[in-house]
């Protein structure tokens, strides 16, 4: 090659991606790479210096109690979501993609929350929750709304789950609608003239064709449970008594309120771990039970 | 055989109907008490207004300091959409069509990259851009916005322009074109309904993200939407109608433009989720 053509390729290369790859680099990867140098220090966000202080950190992660209660509750609060939102998600496309009218209505309804930011649907659901329903509870005597249940730390930490599947359940509908019209209709109807009633064609043909699109739900609402943030913001506010405070806005509050930066870098580090080997074990299984149509 | 599958069938809508009020309710809940002074709320929130009453309306966009913040909202959206979107397709064109070792490693370092949690990179970052004095401009956050959403753009871009045969290009480049103008007069068209999906997904994201915003974004002037929506839900606590009022403002814009694209950001959304 010769040292012109060379050089045309490099001009090339670095008009087309040299933007990107200059946003991408300083953005993700240079503060990933120095969040784990922070995580060896013991920066307090002010001080211009800050010295090396080995694993103490992550010594200290171990250490604290309420990291891993919120981390626990985080937990938690995704395995309930993931199957919440796919369960709602895909009973919705089921029945949107049998004979029915008004379908595009419907769909429309079911998608709206996602169109809205988790800090205003927060917010709505909060006055939901503490003036609606309790008003519903006084007047109607119906006991379980007749207190506000964000007062209540079991309950608030149920207003988040209730919240985050009507949030989400929409746009996995979407996506199941999309890989349900995608079966080959002579499949069902070979099935029907065979015997199969609904219920055999949905486990013995649907689900098994459904895989491909359960792994992108399912990776999709694993990925926003752990990272929650806004919602659980305006919603409970982590409260009552810090009870639903998940980790995202543990880890937050940990780094810019109470300043201790490299302890919250190496929290938010172990919650890196933790999100890419579940997500890596949901794939990797998950592509191991795919099946051709 | 007939009744009973006309049974199921009303059954079905019957079922149907309760979910669309469940995910409907909440909004019309909002906008009737949005209506409302703050005693009529607390007595009865199920009412109906006594009166068709916008004073609350103009209170909030004041208190909200609205129109700026919307301009605010609406210049990051844009501008940060328009860049990713242009420059990762460009990227993803590179890595399509001059494949060597490096470009194959950046590519899978792009993709490796989306299953880092914004929250892992948070920290170092408002310590990196802050001791630069980068912080606080919309052009700070629209900088990010760019290395954040890259990613996944570049992985959906790459895709489909593995699939556009080379004979098309190779037409306008004996025609003496340059690589820019063949990428955008000939690659770029034929990418479109891609970049629908991509532009879709980044609007829901960019327009409704709140914490990114609010590490970088902290003087009151620059602050977008949702960032004065939690802001003044802080000041106002107590005074629900003019919090409902806020929200409604916040949210029917959004409304007004679903009604009309409804049907491409469905799509968008069906096709983004393809891979």
């Amino acid at each position: 090659m010769s040292s012109q053509k060379f050089f045309d390729r490099l001009k090339v290369q670095l008009l087309f991606s040299g933007p990107t790859l200059f946003a991408f680099f300083t953005v993700v990867i240079l503060p990933f790479l120095y969040g784990i140098y922070l995580t060896f220090t013991n920066w307090d966000g002010v001080s211009t210096s800050h010295s090396f202080v080995g694993m103490k950190n992550y010594l200290a992660v171990l250490d604290d109690a309420a990291f891993w209660t919120s981390l626990y509750k985080t937990m938690k609060y995704v395995l309930l979501t993931v199957i919440l939102i796919n369960v709602v998600g895909f009973f919705l496309a089921y029945m949107l993609t049998t004979e029915i009218r008004a379908k595009n209505l419907f769909r429309a309804g079911f998608f709206t929350p996602n169109l809205i930011g988790g800090i205003i649907l927060g917010f709505l659901w909060q006055f939901i929750f503490s003036n609606v329903l309790v008003y519903i509870g006084e007047h109607f005597k119906i006991g379980i709304f007749s207190s506000s249940w964000l007062a209540d730390p079991d309950k608030a930490f149920w207003t988040l789950v209730i919240v985050t599947t009507w949030q989400y359940s929409g746009y996995m509908m979407v996506i199941y609608i999309a890989g349900l019209m995608n079966i080959p209709k002579e499949l069902l109807e070979a099935a029907s003239i065979d015997g199969a009633n609904a219920f055999v064609r949905l486990r013995k043909i649907i689900l098994p064709l459904m895989v491909p699109s359960f792994i992108v739900c399912v990776f999709l609402s694993l990925q926003r449970g752990f990272m929650v943030y806004d919602l659980n913001v305006a919603l409970t506010n982590g409260g009552p008594y810090k009870s639903t405070q998940l980790v995202s806005m543990y880890v937050y509050q940990k780094a810019f309120l109470s300043q201790k930066y490299g302890a919250g870098q190496a929290e938010a580090f172990v919650l890196f771990l933790i999100v890419a080997i579940v997500t890596l074990i949901q794939v990797y299984v998950s592509k191991k039970r795919e099946v051709e149509a | 055989m007939n009744v009973s599958k006309t049974l199921t069938k009303f059954v079905r809508y019957i079922v149907l109907v309760i979910f669309f009020c469940l995910y409907i309710l909440p909004f019309i809940l909002v906008v009737l008490n949005s209506l409302k002074e703050r005693t009529e709320i607390i007595s009865n929130p199920l009412s109906m207004p006594k009166s068709f009453n916008l004073a609350n309306y103009f209170s909030a966009m004041e208190k909200m300091n609205f129109a700026h913040s919307f301009m605010n909202s609406l210049i990051i959206t844009v501008f940060s959409v328009a860049l990713i979107t242009i420059f990762s397709a460009m990227t993803a064109y590179v890595f399509v069509r001059m494949q060597n070792k490096l470009n194959k490693f950046l590519f899978f370092l792009m993709v490796a990259s989306m299953i880092i949690p914004f929250q892992a990179i948070m920290i170092p970052l408002v310590q990196i851009y802050g001791s630069i004095g980068f912080l606080n401009s919309k052009w700070a956050l629209i900088y990010m916005y760019i290395g954040f959403g890259a990613s996944l753009a570049v992985f959906i871009y790459h895709g489909l322009i593995k699939s556009i045969p080379l004979e098309l290009e190779e037409a306008a480049m004996i025609d003496g074109a340059s690589r820019l103008q063949i990428f955008f007069q000939v690659v770029f068209p034929l990418l479109k309904p891609t970049t629908m999906t991509i532009v879709i997904l980044n609007v829901l994201w960019i327009w409704n993200d709140f914490l990114l915003p609010s590490l970088v974004l902290i003087k009151p002037e620059e602050r977008t939407l949702p960032l004065s929506t939690f802001y003044f839900f802080g000041t106002y606590s107590v005074d629900y109608g003019l919090l409902m009022a806020g929200l409604v403002v916040t949210i029917i814009p959004v409304i007004i433009v679903y009604l009309f694209t409804q049907r491409y950001i469905i799509q968008g959304v069906m096709n983004g989720s393809i891979k």
